[in-house]
This record gives structure tokens, C-alpha cells and sequence, in this order.
């Protein structure tokens, strides 16, 4: 497998596909400017830039060198801090972060120069809600941000005055890689025909659709999978479409790649996809493995449950069709035979008279874990609860639908009464745990209050209810 | 007397003192050039450490197994607590913190032994394997586990003037509480980490990420049983440090050194980050008790205040610390008849250690508490109850209760020129106006003061030194003790070497801070950076400049006063030539061009047994208006707008202070808000990464964030061309945004009723606070 490595094409043993970017880079390129803060993507100080063609060209993404295996770089561009200067002569993301003194110890810098630099490329746009999206993965503990915001605004609105790049030759050297599928440790097929013929090969290998909490085994267990096989580059996996029917989304697309999609029929979504970890994983980060994951404090599972989505397995080429929430049965336990992937998330299109909300609770608004995600969506005829799906991430041992919780909603008058007893009946369907990020007694409490949210944001003049769409 | 200031002139040689100056590694650090402990190419056979950890908080080690370490992949060496040759306390003021454990476990986390590896995953894999059986002990992990069993690592210590217990029965009003303060972790970005390298002689150059050099080599001469001179310790930069790094660095240098010295190869120990997290010590949790009396206009006549300070297992720094919060029971107030004490408690977690502030934010946060309170019990706003109780020059309330007169009174304006600038009362109003209308969302607002005292309160540590070298091309090498953690210390050293040699700041390159160039250093904390080096940096110039001053006048025959150093220029009467001419002249001449400097801080002292004396050179003064929206139906909320005005005295570096400033608040704001630490029943630390522990992201950053210098105030002490410190006392303007969330919590019940709201503010602690008030109001 090749990758080009600022703009040296560099072939891959097998051996270093398996190893981290970070490792590579530090461990196997003495290539120091990239830093390890946390070694779990929770941090930013290792970002680095993956560049790679579209139809628009180029595509500058930012990712966690740390939780990245080397191999998902085949065919792609590896951006590091050290490429971007020409002598004394700084790009102009670093002149900014040098003009607004974005800098103090320095050691977090190399990163946001790295996530200002994929969303310098990318022509971002230069408004404080972007400039947040872009950096909200990058943690500085001593400057407070507030000249790294400036910074970032500068050098993105010199951007849009400035002309547009010639890529040509990049995209040449792109093209001209051999991506290969790997061998080893590490194994790219790029069709689901070679997936299931590797799956077979390699039974005991791991599936990496992303890896944002795979590679946390690697750097926090110290286990380093025997083999891996990436979804990555697997073509069905990777695509997303809609029809009629359904929104369909490949398994292995990435966050970034399907929120446009998603907003289309919910745009509700939207607070939500933006605070799913950071821009770095959401640029990693897939549905399916957030699925496949089975964590009960995935955010995106309670969503997918209250939208009743289905999923589409696949083993050996034989593939059923089963409803998510048949599909997580105990912690981490999933319907999953051995050899079984999950190829497509079928989402129902928009009902035009559904209203729906999705709201997180975490002790941090960017990039943190849920203490209790609530997915709510309602029907209403003739002010009674017609239809209702009601569902909560870290509340039990699985995400989960509350059925107490919406019956007691179903065909009742949409009012205060009934919102009491709904509230009430969510103490049925969760006994959840203590633990470092919220109390039970909060969790149960917070998550009644979710609900009683979302009756009033449903209401025709709703009150000033929620602080982040109040300054 | 008040002196007259040297003013700082403005049209001085470039980045000279006073003027806006980016850090000097500015370009390194965008770059990715700026190399940390961890980047610096290792010699060839450089071998990598590893520690194992204590599965137990208390406990005796029944059994020690490690054959599985030793015979691990890799593993070149194993050593435990009698590998040690020399110490094996390395307890930096009093003993209590073993380099490894020997028999028994004081803490989750300890380290029980090294293991030594080809590579750093072998090294990190085979300490796993260990095979330890323990024998627990009884285990106090909370402070109230810890005052119940009366167990403390120091005697407590009790600051008292005149009968508190008296003026509190005889006041129109008294009031008691309580406050739960958590502490926090440092979460540099760079890790703990060393590099030891072996020497010729049998010494050790160790390359640390550590806030104290002559500490790391007096512990590493110590552990290794060699004399200091065979040790130096180098640091060029930390990737932060906040204090984590002042006692907390030597451990793993110790412990690298030791391997290095056994193997005869460079040794690298770097601490992956939960593992660094749970093995180091943090800002301490406090639980804080108050009585206070107060007459009807809510002065404050008396007030009693037990401040208990979770040490951990060991002393560490902690006696100062705990007096740094018994010295900042008061901030800005004075307190009348005071009785202030403060506890040392001990439990089986990690030994806490220094954190920015330095006690001082917990002693601060306690009596913003009270004031709070006093507001609610008189009905009066929280604003006019601090203008009311500052010191002030006039009326006899100018001393603190540990006998301290206050020189210079800042607060008073500080606070006024927020209150104007930012529109308190219009906003107070507004923010009444739309409580009165919503029923989810509240607001909250609060003007903080901020009164800190500037000096180590552990005397001698009060002096530093520095080396200037000028070369014959009329550069110059600047070295001192302090350290650069990213506060900006070199440049602002660099500026006013600058400034006292009148060259560009160019000239002057900034070198690491090394043992074997400036001895017996004391640690870059307390604030004390730039007023301690940038003296004795001064003071080499001066040498500097006094020599070829003579020189100067000696050679073209004038008188020495004829002589004056300008713009990179020097004349001597009628003569004009340029300080590199002079410099080669001055060579030729045999005129030495090297100077050490030096400096003790004048005027201070404490006497413990009468628990008073002036522990401080000056105070640094500041205040902070935070406004908050709180969501009451989840307890989430966001930080509207801050305004900060802040005195620095004369302002050596207006663009590092700013950045201090603003970094610090975000800091401090982050302690009382979101950063959780969660010790388990087993006494192991859960929040021990940051995917748990929540430090600020960027979206904590208020929209509206502004952040003014005072004016025209320069320091009335004769401190660095009149500068003040403003490394700590901006953290804890954070407290306004914790004093703003009671605020708004307490419109729950029309500011009647006192919200419990413990620190940090978390959504849930909101949440519960929210919850208390509305059903306590429900009752009345």
C-alpha cells in the first residue's frame, strides 16, 4: 500500500500499516512535531491532516494521528505541522496563531495548526460557530482560546480573498499511488466480495470501520489486534443515498461524510452530530461502528431508535434485513454472528408532521460523553399522541427505546397531565447507574426533564428553554 | 512613601520591557520545531522506563512477584525500593513520599517498581505483568473519612485577631455554612517525562519537564548517592506545567536516573496519560466551615472559618499550601475579629501538590461563599456587601487578621471601573427583569475581586540568579533559574535585559535553564518568574553595563556620566560607536563580559508561632463580571460575557499578560465548573483521562470576553520596572462565574433562600441546587 507522505509517495509494510500515525511518525519517522497529549482522541494535540481527491478536488480532513492505524492512509495524502512552513516563509494559519499570540506552551499548537490548516484549505468559512466546530477537539490548557479564535478568524477570512489552489499535481501523484489491500496485520479490501473473502481468510481478525474506540484497546490495554480489516475503502460500505423510502447509509461512511444527508430530512439532528465527539472523529468515526460498538452511551443509537431504523446485515453474501432495536441484546452484546457485518443503516424519510427533538446531556457541551441522550419523536392529531417513539442512551446497559414511557403517552391528549404521568413512567423503563459522570438520581431526574423539554419546545409559543440556543 | 516609578520609555530598542512581544518560541511552536523532553533525539541504546502502579489505597504488600516483568520481551532491568543506592525519600520539604514503596501502599496508584526495556511498549507491557498480593488496610479516601479518623500529614495551624466567638453573639446577624471545594488536575498537555544520559565521571545530565531543576538534582544526587556537582538538569520548555510539575517532575528523573546509572545506557521514563494522571498530585479538595457576624449594613464584625485541605498520603507542599488558603480567607476583605484555621488531612490518595494559586483559590473561594451568603440573609445585592467590607486606607480596616498592612488599596477601584464599564446595575436589572418572565432558563451575574499576595511564604525561596554572557560580535546569551512553562518568563527576562543593555531583543538569545549554569535556583511558582529573574537578570546587566560604562570613559577620556547606552548605541562624550564596537573593544581591552546576578526579595517575613508578619511583598489585585444563563430544567448553562480588569503594575509584556489573564480565568473557571475528579470507594480515581476528566474546550469561551490591564498603576514596591505578577491571580477571577451560577440558581427563590451549591458547578450540582431551592421554597 502506498501513501504520500507530504509529497513523497511511501510504500507501507504491512507491519507499519497496523501502527499508529502518531507511532509512525514519532516512533519510526522521527518526525517529532506532532505531539501525543492523551493518546485516546480526546485531546487534538496530534492532529494531522489527511488530503484526498473528491469531485471537487481536494478534501483536507483533520484526524487523530493517535488512534489512527497507518494502513487507512493508503492512497491518500499525510499532512503533518512540519510541511506547512517554507523556511521562514508561514503559512498563514501559523502567521495568525504567531500575530494573536494563540500560543503559550506550545505543545497543544501543532494540532490546532493542523485543524486550522484543513479548515484553511477546505475555504471555510470564517464565523465563530465554524471556527468552533473546527477546534472544538483541540483542548488548550493555557491561553483560554480567546486569541486562538481570533487567529483562526483572521487567517480563514484572508482565505476567502485568497486565490484559489492549483491541486493538479497532487491529485496527479494521488493517482498514480498503488493503494494495494494490504497483507499482514493489516487488510484493505475494497469490495464486499473481498471483505467476506478476507472475513473467511481471517476469522479472528477485527473490523475497523473508523477505529475511534477500537484503537483505545491499543493505547490504553496495550492489546494490538493480530489483524485487522478496515471497511474503509470497502466501495458499498462507503456511499449513501435516499430514496423514497429511506435514507440509506453505508456503514463505514463517516459522521462528515452523512450529515448532509441526515440534516436533509433532520435538520433536528443537527446539535446533536455537531457534539458527537470532535471534528477529528467525526472525521473518523462511522454509524456502523457506532452501532456495531454497542455501547449504551453511543449517542447515535437512541436517534436511530426513536427514527425506528433498520439495519441491513451482511454474512458471506447472505444479508437480512432486522430493526435496530432488535439488534443490541446486553452490554456490549449484539445479534452480530461471527463473520457478520453490518453493510447498510436504512433510515425512514421525514413524516412532514412529526415532531422531533434530540438532546444530550454531558457535563462538557463539546466533545464529551452522554450521562443521559433522549431521542423523541411524536405524531399529534387532533391534540392526542397519534404516534410516539421515545428512546435514551445512558440510562441502561443498551440504548434503548422507553416503552412504559410511550405508552403511557399513545393515545393520550398532548397535555401537562399526561406529560406527568410519561415522566413518571420513565422510572419503569430505566434503573440507571451511579457512576463518574451523573448520578442515578440525576440521570432519572435530567432525563424525565428531557421530556418535559420537548413538550414545551412542541408547544405553539414555546418558552426560552434551552441555553445553547441562548446567548 | 510612595517612590516614583521609572517609567518605561516606549521608544527604547525593539521588544525591549513594556512593549507587546510574541513568546519566543512563537514560531517554533507553529512550526513543530520547539522540542519537549520527549522530542529530543535519543542517543543511540537509549533504553525506555516504565513504573507499575498500586492496585490498593492502603495496604501491605503480602507478596511481590515479578518474575513475568523480568522475563517479559524486552526487559533489561526491574528495580524496586531496594534497588535504591542512596534517599529513598524524595519528600521535598518534609519526608513521606517513597521514590517506590517498600512494604506498604499509602495510595491507587503508587508506584511499587520500575522496569527498564528496549522500547517504551515493551516497558509499559511488561510493567502489566506484575504479580502483587496485598493485604489491605483500612483506607480513608474522603476528607471527612480522613477528619473523622483525625489524621493529618502537618499540625494544623490558626491565624487569630482579636474574639471572633465574641463579635459573631454580639452582632445583629450571624450565619454559618458549609462548602465542598474539588480539586483539579493539572492536565498540562506534556505528560511527565524525563531523559537521563549517563556521564564520564559517573554523573547524570537529566533533560526533565520540571518547574524545579535544583530540586530534580539535589533528589537525583540524593537517590543516586553522588554529590550535586555530577548531576545537571536541563530545561529548555514544559508543555504546561501549573505546578504539577514543581515537586511532581522529580519522581520520574529519580527513577530514570537510577536505570540509567544501573545500565549504563540513556534512559527514558514518559508517563502515558492515565497512568500520569492517577500517579500525580493535584489541587487539593477543601471543605470549608464559616460562622460569621455581621451588623445591619452586612459588615462583617466577626468571623470564624475552618479551612480542611485534603493532602493525600504525604505532606508534599502542603503545609504552605493550606497557609496560602488560611492568607486568602479574607481576598479583599477585611474581616474584623478572625479566627481562622487550617487542617492538613490526610487520606490514602495521591499526595495533592501545587496547582496555580497554590491554596490561595480555595481560602478565596470560601469567603466569596460568605459574602454571597450575607448577601441573601440582609437582602442586600452581593455587590454593595464587597464594597462595603473591602480594605480600605481609611478607618482602620487596612491590616489583614495575619497582621499584614495593606500599602497600596486597588480594590476598591478596580471593582468601580468594572461596574461602570460593564454596566452592572443596568444589567442587574435586566437580568431581574428576565428572571421574572422565564421559567426554565435564569440568569445569574457576579463582580469578584481578587486580592493575592505575591512571594513564596516559605522565605528563603525568595532569591534567584542569572548568567549574562556578551560575545565580541556584541550578541548576548541570557540564563537564569526560572523556568519557561509557557508563561512567557524568557522573553519578558530577554525584555528587560533588553531594556537595562538598550539592544534589540534580537540580540540576546534565550538559553535552556541548566543546573550547571545558575545554581541552587528556586522553583518557577508562586508567581514569582519574572520578579525574581527578571531582577537578577537585571542585576547581571547592570554589571554588565557598570563595566564597560567604566571602560567606556576610561578609554576615550571622558567622565563616566558622559557615557549613555541608547538604541543600540553607545556614547561617551562626543564619541558614538556601537555596543557590538564597544563589546570587541571592550575585549581587546581585557574587560570581563560575563556577570552572574542576583536577587532576595526585600521586606518579608512571617513569624509562625504568632501566626503574623507581612508572608508578602505586595499584592496583585484584579476582578472578574461573569454573567450566566442556566437552564433550571437540566442544570446546563453557558457563560454569556465576561469582563476582567486586572493589575499588573507596569506591564513588562502587555501581550503575555493579556494571555495570562484570559488563560488563567478560563482555568479557574474550568476548576469550579466542569473538571470533575471522582475518587471510587477503592480510592482509584476515575476520572483519569480526558475523555472523563472535562477540562474547557473552545465553546467554554464566553462570545463576549474582555480583558482590560488597569491603567497608570505601577507597583508602589520596587519590584522589575514596577510590574506586577500575573502568573496565579487571574485564576481566580473564575470564581465569578461560580458566584454568577448561585446567583442564578438563588432567583429560584427571589434571593432569599441560600442555593447549596458545592464546587464544581457541574450541570448535575446546578441541577440538584435548583431542585433544593424550589422545594425548600415550596415549604417556607
Amino acid at each position: 500500500m502506498q501513501f504520500l507522505f507530504g509529497q513523497i509517495p511511501t510504500t507501507l509494510s504491512g507491519d507499519d500499516a497496523s501502527l499508529s500515525v502518531l507511532d509512525f511518525l514519532r516512533e519510526r519517522q522521527g518526525r517529532c512535531g506532532t505531539k501525543e497529549g492523551c493518546a485516546s482522541g480526546d485531546c487534538g494535540a496530534c492532529t494531522v491532516v489527511v488530503a484526498e481527491t473528491d469531485d471537487a478536488g481536494l478534501s483536507y480532513r483533520a484526524i487523530n494521528a493517535c488512534i489512527t492505524p497507518t494502513g487507512e492512509l493508503a492512497g491518500k495524502q499525510l499532512i503533518t505541522v512540519e510541511e506547512l512552513a517554507n523556511g521562514e516563509d508561514y503559512h498563514p494559519v501559523q502567521q495568525a496563531l504567531v500575530d494573536f499570540h494563540g500560543s503559550q506552551c506550545g505543545f497543544c499548537t501543532p494540532g490546532f495548526v493542523m485543524s486550522l490548516y484543513a479548515a484553511y484549505q477546505n475555504a471555510e468559512a470564517p464565523d465563530r460557530d465554524n471556527i468552533l466546530r473546527t477546534l472544538g477537539g483541540n483542548l488548550c490548557r493555557c491561553t483560554g482560546y480567546r486569541p486562538i479564535i481570533d487567529a483562526a478568524e483572521a487567517a480563514l477570512t484572508e482565505r476567502q480573498a485568497a486565490p484559489q489552489q492549483d491541486d493538479a499535481e497532487t491529485i496527479d501523484q494521488l493517482a498514480q499511488l498503488e493503494s494495494g489491500t494490504g497483507s499482514g496485520r493489516y487488510h484493505a479490501p475494497t469490495s464486499i466480495a473481498e471483505l467476506n473473502d478476507a472475513i473467511k481468510a481471517h476469522p479472528k481478525a477485527r473490523l475497523i470501520a473508523g477505529g475511534t474506540d477500537l484503537w483505545l484497546e491499543v493505547t490504553q490495554l496495550l492489546k494490538r489486534p493480530e489483524r485487522l480489516i478496515s471497511l474503509n475503502r470497502v466501495e458499498e460500505l462507503t456511499g449513501h443515498h435516499s430514496d423514497g423510502n429511506a435514507l440509506h447509509i453505508g456503514a463505514a461512511a463517516t459522521y462528515e461524510q452523512v450529515t448532509p444527508l441526515l440534516l436533509a430530512d433532520y435538520p433536528e439532528m443537527q446539535e446533536l452530530l455537531l457534539r458527537l465527539g470532535s471534528l477529528q472523529i467525526r472525521n473518523r468515526g462511522t454509524l456502523g461502528g457506532n452501532i456495531a460498538n454497542a455501547s449504551p452511551i453511543g449517542d447515535m443509537p437512541p436517534a436511530l431508535l426513536a427514527l425506528d431504523a433498520q439495519l441491513v446485515l451482511n454474512r458471506q453474501g447472505q444479508t437480512r434485513h432486522v430493526p435496530l432495536e432488535t439488534f443490541f441484546q446486553d452490554y456490549r452484546k449484539t445479534i452480530l454472528q461471527p463473520g457478520e457485518f453490518i453493510q447498510t443503516i436504512l433510515i425512514p424519510r421525514r413524516q412532514p408532521e412529526e415532531q422531533i427533538a434530540f438532546y444530550k446531556i454531558s457535563k462538557r457541551l463539546e466533545d464529551d460523553i452522554s450521562a443521559s441522550c433522549g431521542a423523541f419523536r411524536i405524531r399529534i392529531e387532533d391534540d392526542q399522541v397519534a404516534d410516539v417513539r421515545v428512546a435514551f442512551g445512558g440510562m441502561a446497559a443498551i440504548p434503548a427505546r422507553a416503552l412504559h414511557c410511550e405508552e403511557a403517552l399513545r393515545g393520550q391528549a398532548w397535555n401537562e397531565a399526561t406529560l406527568k404521568t410519561a415522566m413518571a413512567a420513565l422510572a419503569e423503563d430505566f434503573q440507571p447507574i451511579d457512576d463518574f459522570r451523573a448520578s442515578a438520581d440525576y440521570r432519572g431526574k435530567v432525563s424525565a426533564n428531557l421530556l418535559k423539554r420537548f413538550y414545551l419546545n412542541c408547544q405553539p409559543k414555546p418558552d426560552l428553554i434551552r441555553v445553547s440556543s441562548h446567548a | 512613601m510612595r517612590r516614583l516609578p521609572e517609567t518605561l520609555e516606549t521608544t527604547g530598542p525593539t521588544g525591549a520591557a513594556g512593549q507587546h512581544q510574541r513568546h519566543d518560541s512563537a514560531y517554533r511552536h507553529v512550526s513543530g520545531a520547539a522540542l519537549y523532553v520527549d522530542d529530543i533525539p535519543c542517543p543511540a541504546g537509549t533504553k525506555h522506563a516504565y513504573v507499575g502502579l498500586s492496585q490498593h489505597a492502603h495496604a501491605n504488600i503480602s507478596k511481590l512477584d515479578l518474575s513475568a516483568v523480568r522475563t517479559a520481551s524486552g526487559v533489561t532491568d526491574v528495580i524496586t525500593a531496594q534497588d535504591v543506592p542512596g534517599h529513598l525519600d524524595i519528600g521535598p520539604v518534609f519526608p513521606g513520599d517513597p521514590l517506590m514503596a517498600s512494604d506498604q501502599v499509602d495510595f491507587f496508584g503508587q508506584v511499587v517498581f520500575a522496569v527498564l526495556a528496549n522500547t517504551y511498549d515493551q516497558a509499559r507491557h511488561a510493567a502489566r505483568l506484575a504479580n502483587i498480593q496485598y493485604a489491605p488496610l483500612s483506607a480513608d479516601i474522603t476528607i471527612e473519612q480522613g477528619l473523622d479518623s483525625k489524621s493529618f500529614v502537618r499540625p494544623s495551624h490558626r491565624q487569630q485577631r482579636g474574639d471572633a466567638q465574641e463579635a459573631i453573639k454580639a452582632s445583629a446577624l450571624s450565619i454559618q455554612g458549609e462548602l465542598q471545594i474539588g480539586g483539579q488536575e493539572q492536565m498540562y498537555l506534556e505528560g511527565q517525562v524525563s531523559l537521563a544520559i549517563p556521564q564520564e565521571d559517573g554523573g547524570m545530565l537529566v533533560h526533565s519537564s520540571s518547574q524545579h531543576p535544583s530540586e530534580t538534582q539535589k533528589l537525583v544526587a540524593e537517590v543516586l548517592d553522588i554529590p550535586m556537582h555530577l548531576v545537571t538538569v536541563e530545561v529548555r520548555r514544559m508543555g504546561g506545567a501549573f505546578g504539577g510539575k514543581e515537586t511532581n517532575a522529580n519522581q520520574w528523573a529519580c527513577i530514570a536516573a537510577l536505570l540509567a546509572a544501573r545500565s549504563g545506557t540513556p534512559v527514558k521514563l514518559r508517563l502515558a496519560r492515565a497512568d500520569d494522571i492517577t500517579a500525580t498530585g493535584k489541587r487539593h479538595p477543601f471543605k470549608n466551615d464559616y460562622q460569621v457576624g455581621v451588623n445591619d449594613a452586612g459588615v462583617i464584625q466577626g468571623i470564624a472559618m475552618s479551612l480542611s485541605g485534603n493532602c493525600g498520603m504525604s505532606p508534599d507542599l502542603s503545609d504552605a499550601i493550606v497557609d496560602r488558603a488560611m492568607f486568602h480567607a479574607d481576598n479583599a476583605y477585611y474581616l474584623g475579629h478572625a479566627d481562622i484555621s487550617g487542617h492538613r488531612v490526610k487520606t490514602n490518595t495521591v499526595s495533592h501538590t501545587a496547582f496555580r494559586g497554590f491554596g490561595g483559590p480555595q481560602g478565596m473561594l470560601a469567603i466569596e461563599h460568605v459574602i454571597e451568603d450575607i448577601a441573601i440573609a440582609t437582602g442586600l445585592d452581593p455587590l454593595t456587601v464587597r464594597k462595603r467590607n473591602f480594605y480600605s486606607g481609611e478607618g482602620g480596616r487596612d491590616t489583614t487578621h495575619y497582621g499584614q498592612q495593606i500599602e497600596q488599596h486597588l480594590i476598591a477601584q478596580i471593582v468601580e471601573r468594572l461596574e461602570h464599564s460593564a454596566d452592572y446595575w443596568p444589567r442587574r436589572e435586566s437580568i431581574k427583569t428576565f428572571n421574572a418572565q422565564n421559567n426554565v432558563l435564569r440568569k445569574g451575574l457576579a463582580l469578584t475581586p481578587v486580592k493575592f499576595g505575591i512571594s513564596f511564604t516559605v522565605t528563603h525561596l525568595n532569591q534567584a540568579g542569572a548568567l549574562l554572557h556578551v560575545y565580541t560580535d556584541g550578541s548576548i546569551q541570557l540564563n537564569h533559574g526560572g523556568t519557561e512553562m509557557g508563561q512567557g518568563l524568557y522573553i519578558k527576562v530577554a525584555q528587560i535585559v533588553a531594556q537595562e543593555l538598550q539592544v534589540d531583543l534580537e540580540r540576546i538569545a534565550i538559553t535552556a535553564t541548566r543546573t550547571d549554569k545558575v545554581p541552587n535556583t528556586s522553583p518557577t511558582a508562586a508567581s514569582s518568574g519574572s520578579d525574581l529573574n527578571g531582577m537578577a537578570a537585571r542585576d547581571a546587566a547592570r554589571t554588565i553595563r557598570e563595566r564597560l560604562t567604566l571602560f567606556a570613559a576610561s578609554h576615550f577620556n571622558v567622565d563616566a556620566d558622559q557615557v549613555s547606552f541608547a538604541d543600540n548605541q553607545v556614547r561617551a562624550g562626543d564619541n558614538k560607536l556601537s555596543f557590538a564596537e564597544l563589546a570587541q573593544l571592550a575585549y581587546l581591552n581585557r574587560v570581563q563580559l560575563s556577570a552572574t546576578g542576583y536577587y532576595a526579595t526585600p521586606k518579608i517575613h512571617y513569624d509562625r508561632e504568632k501566626a503574623s508578619g507581612r508572608p508578602f511583598f505586595y499584592y496583585a489585585y484584579g476582578a472578574a463580571l461573569s454573567e450566566v444563563t442556566v437552564d433550571t430544567l437540566t442544570g446546563e448553562y453557558v457563560l454569556n460575557r465576561v469582563d476582567i480588569c486586572q493589575d499588573v503594575g507596569q506591564s513588562l509584556n502587555p501581550a503575555i499578560d493579556i494571555g495570562q489573564i484570559e488563560g488563567g480565568f478560563i482555568q479557574g473557571m474550568g476548576w469550579l465548573t466542569t473538571e470533575e475528579l471522582v475518587w471510587g470507594a477503592d480510592g482509584r480515581l476515575q476520572t483519569n483521562n480526558p475523555a472523563s476528566y472535562k477540562i474547557p474546550a473552545i465553546g467554554d469561551t464566553p462570545p463576549v470576553f474582555n480583558v482590560e490591564l488597569l491603567p497608570d498603576s505601577p507597583n508602589t514596591e520596587a519590584t522589575i520596572f514596577h510590574s506586577k505578577a500575573v502568573g496565579e491571580p487571574p485564576l481566580m477571577l473564575g470564581i465569578s462565574v461560580w458566584c454568577a451560577l448561585r446567583d442564578a440558581v438563588a432567583s429560584l427563590a427571589e434571593h432569599r433562600i441560600r442555593p447549596r451549591l458545592n464546587a464544581p458547578a457541574t450541570a448535575e450540582q446546578v441541577f440538584m441546587a435548583c431542585e433544593a431551592i424550589r422545594e425548600e421554597a415550596q415549604q417556607a
